[in-house]
């Protein structure tokens, strides 16, 4: 098929960027959406033109590396699923593709569709862990943890950072990337010493990197690739809040 | 070369707590004093990472990607083997040992495979405290499954995404101790060069990605823990950005590079759909458990799965290996597909297919079953191929996939360059010629969390002589090196891209050194790829300029080292005129087409040396003795 491609370039951070329209005919369905952008790519060398810069690596949606704004969706209109694992099967031929970064006062551009999410480290830092010093673990068994908490804390596990949820935000709020971490070793018996000190530090880094309140929209559990919950959110909130009385005695 | 193993000696249940307990320490004061560089943030470098921070070492760690979370284990799926033997199915220290060497095909260093097997309860243990979140059976306690190459259930598994869960877990424990100022991370940094000072790994070149900016970086100790080669095929199931740079330039400074003709091909991965195919897509060995692997016994059968009669179909490795069945290991499973595909029965666009059939399965356990322990994986195949694998088989053939070849280490994970270590995928220590599935994720975290500690403290306590810095004459040579070598890729302005000489490299690869390999083809591919090496540093084009995020400029970089490497492959390939494990020479097979050792001639591992540049390198031998396994022909029957 046939497709016209407006991409945002931009050659760095100081850069204002524009978008710019190539063509791109003869893309095979079975491509994925990286690969048609490859193909692109080559085509733009050959000519002498500088190929799109744009951040990929394991290419099967679990690394969380790529990440495009396709047509104002992050990640693209198909639901969980990530920009690499989106195929051009889900275009027509003759169709206009808007592509851009993501877009957050967090997340600086960093060259054309590449940014810089270097913030989501920084709240991981601050407390988005469990103090385990290696070697002076127990027996694997003897921390019992029934099935469904098990279960629940790996759908919250299960992010893979990409940060569509910033992207998709109106308010460019990081609090679903951030209430999924809280979540999932607030679900574990292994998270309960640090449970309250881990969801304030996270959120004292989330404010001071920039990122947005959340304001119930919902835009970021409908552009997570993998379908993280917005009732993640309503957890980390009751830890907060528990944590806040908790700390004023 | 000098190849000492520093294996110790003893009944082998006892050598690694003898080994720690003659090891040097490190006071904790005197640690801090101590600067450890780390390459790489996966499975290995990430526990190293943490773990020698927490340890109060002062680290410095790097990864080519925007955060250590991405790096490539995490692609992991299936699970990671540890010797529990909470299923109380006759598992032990020393059977994990036993199939690890056996799957391997008798080409590993027993010692090191015992410590693995015997460190690798540990790191469940380390795990789980740090909140993996496993799957779990109803009344709290780790639930398990079965892998290839084993009959006891030792996988332990967080969904199709454990190398996720495992690879955060210590991404989580690396952020604390960032947090804590003990590691300082350089996302977004490729490591170009090694410097060696007067005979010792005393620091990295770098490139910061984003700036271009050439960088000198200095410690007492540097670590490798930068994944396989497996992109020297172009088309792997590694990631895009998997390169071998890091210990090519090793390589090249006098590291020994052991038994590189040793590479996996992944029985289950989806077929090649074109030639805009850009990577490969595993899916996972855990798959197996439940699902039955077939091709048509009619040659050139078109006929749609489901209307083919069950006693139209082979169940080929259900018939050849009644004994494992579908979870013979991956070498076997991957050849016996190509044998099937061979005889004009594979399925799927070009033949190059077999089925992976869940109905059974779904018909025994129901949907919901099968959907809770495979879900995402059949999700990442729909999105692929636009098929439903709950109604139509999947098609699935072998691809690269990981690499056992690797920088050569002794017992204390050293390369021949004192003071470099080399951890997981990137060294050559535990898997011989052929690696057991969930075995890598065990590696690199035994490499990482349980045995560097100890084993660099015993180098660092005996380091004698003053510091540097990066001042140095050497760091100098180095730096001006580097930049030398991208103003040249960027001066050729030649008519080619990059990745067109990948893709041709990557097919020279496959096509003579894949699944099958001969005398003849491993000369044509020598032939080859220096070829297509001259043009590449004649009719390359790279654009745009060296002091800026450039990807072009980043795989000119990486191709031009593969461009050497796979010709060091093909070389080793053709040296080792043997069968064994993933290397399978045409001419050493079977009656059976299994493959033939020849444990007179090549009960060995080959360490190259480099010679210089146009100098052919020389290929020193590791004696590998057998005191606790004996050699045999493997057998999955």
């Amino acid at each position: 098929m046939n497709l016209t491609l407006r991409v945002w370039r931009q050659k760095n951070r100081n850069d204002a960027g524009r978008f710019v329209t190539y063509e791109a005919p003869g893309i095979s369905p079975d491509m994925s959406f990286l690969e048609m952008l490859d193909i692109v790519n080559e085509r733009l060398i050959e000519k002498g033109e500088e190929p799109i810069a744009f951040d990929h690596d394991c290419r099967e949606g679990i690394c969380g590396m790529c990440g495009l704004v396709i047509n104002g969706v992050a990640h693209g209109q198909r639901r969980a699923t990530t920009t690499c694992q989106l195929h051009m099967r889900s275009f027509s031929d003759g169709n206009t593709i808007v592509i851009e970064p993501w877009r957050a006062t967090a997340f600086p551009i960093i060259k054309d569709l590449v940014v810089d999410r270097s913030a989501f480290d920084r709240i991981v830092s601050a407390g988005g862990f469990i103090s385990a010093p290696t070697g002076s673990a127990v027996d694997g068994n003897a921390i019992l943890v029934p099935k469904d908490d098990a279960e629940m804390a790996m759908d919250a596990a299960a992010c893979i950072g990409c940060a569509a949820c910033v992207a998709a935000c109106p308010n460019a709020s990081a609090m679903l990337f951030v209430s999924a971490k809280v979540s999932h070793l607030g679900h574990l018996p292994q998270g309960q010493p640090e449970r309250y000190d881990r969801v304030q530090k996270m959120i004292a880094q989330m404010d001071a990197e920039g990122f947005g309140a959340c304001t119930n929209i919902g835009e970021c559990e409908a552009a997570c690739p993998k379908e993280i919950k917005l009732l993640n959110i309503g957890r980390m909130n009751r830890d907060f809040i528990r944590a806040s009385t908790a700390a004023k005695g | 070369m000098e190849l000492k193993s520093k294996c110790p000696t003893g009944p082998i249940e006892q050598q690694w707590q003898k080994h720690k307990a003659e090891m040097k320490l490190v006071n904790p004061a005197n640690k801090r004093k101590y600067h450890i560089i780390i390459v790489g943030s996966g499975l290995a470098g990430g526990s190293a990472a943490a773990t020698l921070g927490e340890l109060g070492y002062n680290v410095s760690c790097f990864c080519y990607q925007d955060s250590a979370r991405r790096a490539h284990s995490i692609a992991a799926q299936g699970g990671i083997n540890a010797s529990k033997n909470y299923q109380n199915d006759g598992d032990s220290t020393y059977r994990l040992f036993y199939d690890t060497v056996k799957g391997g095909d008798f080409r590993a260093r027993e010692s090191n495979v015992y410590r693995l097997a015997e460190v690798s309860t540990n790191i469940i243990d380390q795990c789980v405290a740090q909140g993996v979140p496993f799957a779990r059976e109803y009344g709290g306690t780790l639930s398990n499954r079965s892998f290839g190459g084993a009959q006891v259930s030792r996988t332990f598994y967080a969904r199709g995404q454990t190398g996720q869960q495992l690879l955060l877990g210590a991404y989580q424990a690396l952020q604390r101790q960032v947090g804590l100022g003990q590691v300082k991370m350089y996302p977004r940094s490729e490591m170009i060069d090694l410097v060696v000072v007067d005979g010792r790994a005393r620091g990295i070149i770098t490139r910061d990605m984003v700036t271009g900016k050439i960088e000198s970086h200095v410690g007492d100790a540097v670590i490798l823990a930068t994944g396989g080669y497996g992109n020297v095929f172009y088309l792997s199931t590694n990631a895009k950005g998997c390169n071998a740079t890091a210990i090519w330039r090793a390589y090249r400074k006098g590291a020994g590079f052991a038994n590189p003709c040793y590479t996996q091909i992944h029985p289950t991965c989806i077929p090649v759909s074109g030639d805009h195919q850009s990577k490969l897509t595993l899916m996972s060995e855990s798959l197996r458990n439940d699902g039955r692997i077939w091709v048509p016994k009619k040659k050139g059968d078109t006929r749609k799965p489901d209307q083919i009669p069950e006693d139209e179909r082979d169940y080929y490795l259900e018939r050849k290996y009644p004994s494992y069945g579908n979870l013979a290991p991956r070498d076997i499973s991957s050849r016996a597909a190509k044998q099937a595909c061979d005889d004009g029965r594979g399925v799927g666009p070009g033949g190059l297919g077999v089925y992976l059939d869940f109905a059974d399965s779904i018909k025994r356990l129901g949907k919901k079953v099968i959907e809770e322990r495979y879900g995402n994986l059949f999700e990442m195949y729909e999105r692929i191929t636009d098929e439903d694998p709950y109604k139509v088989p999947m098609r699935i053939y072998p691809a690269i996939h990981y690499t056992m070849g690797g920088l050569w280490v002794d017992y204390n994970l050293m390369s021949t360059i004192p003071g470099l270590h080399v951890l997981g995928e990137a060294n050559f220590s535990d898997h011989g010629a052929n690696r057991l599935g969930a075995s890598a994720l065990m590696q690199g975290l035994a490499d990482g969390y349980f045995v560097i500690p100890y084993t660099i403290a015993d180098y660092l306590a005996q380091l004698k002589g003053p510091k540097i810095d990066t001042s140095h004459a050497e760091f100098k040579k180095a730096e001006a090196e580097a930049n030398e070598r991208i103003k040249r890729l960027l001066s050729i302005k030649g008519k080619r891209t990059v990745d067109s000489f990948h893709k041709q490299l990557g097919k020279v690869m496959w096509d003579k050194c894949g699944m099958a390999r001969t005398d003849a083809g491993l000369r044509e591919a020598l032939a080859l790829i220096p070829q297509i090496r001259e043009e590449f540093w004649k009719n390359v084009t790279v654009l745009g300029s060296g002091d800026e995020l450039n990807q072009s400029l980043e795989k000119a970089g990486r191709v031009a080292d593969f461009l050497e490497l796979g010709e060091l492959l093909c070389r080793d390939a053709l040296e080792r005129d043997e069968s064994c494990g993933g290397h399978f020479r045409e001419e050493h097979q079977t009656e059976d087409g299994e493959a033939l050792r020849n444990d007179e001639k090549f009960c060995h591992a080959a360490v190259w040396e480099f010679q210089g540049d146009g100098k052919p390198p020389k290929r020193n031998v590791e004696p590998l003795e057998f005191e606790f396994v004996h050699l045999q022909q493997r057998s999955y029957k």
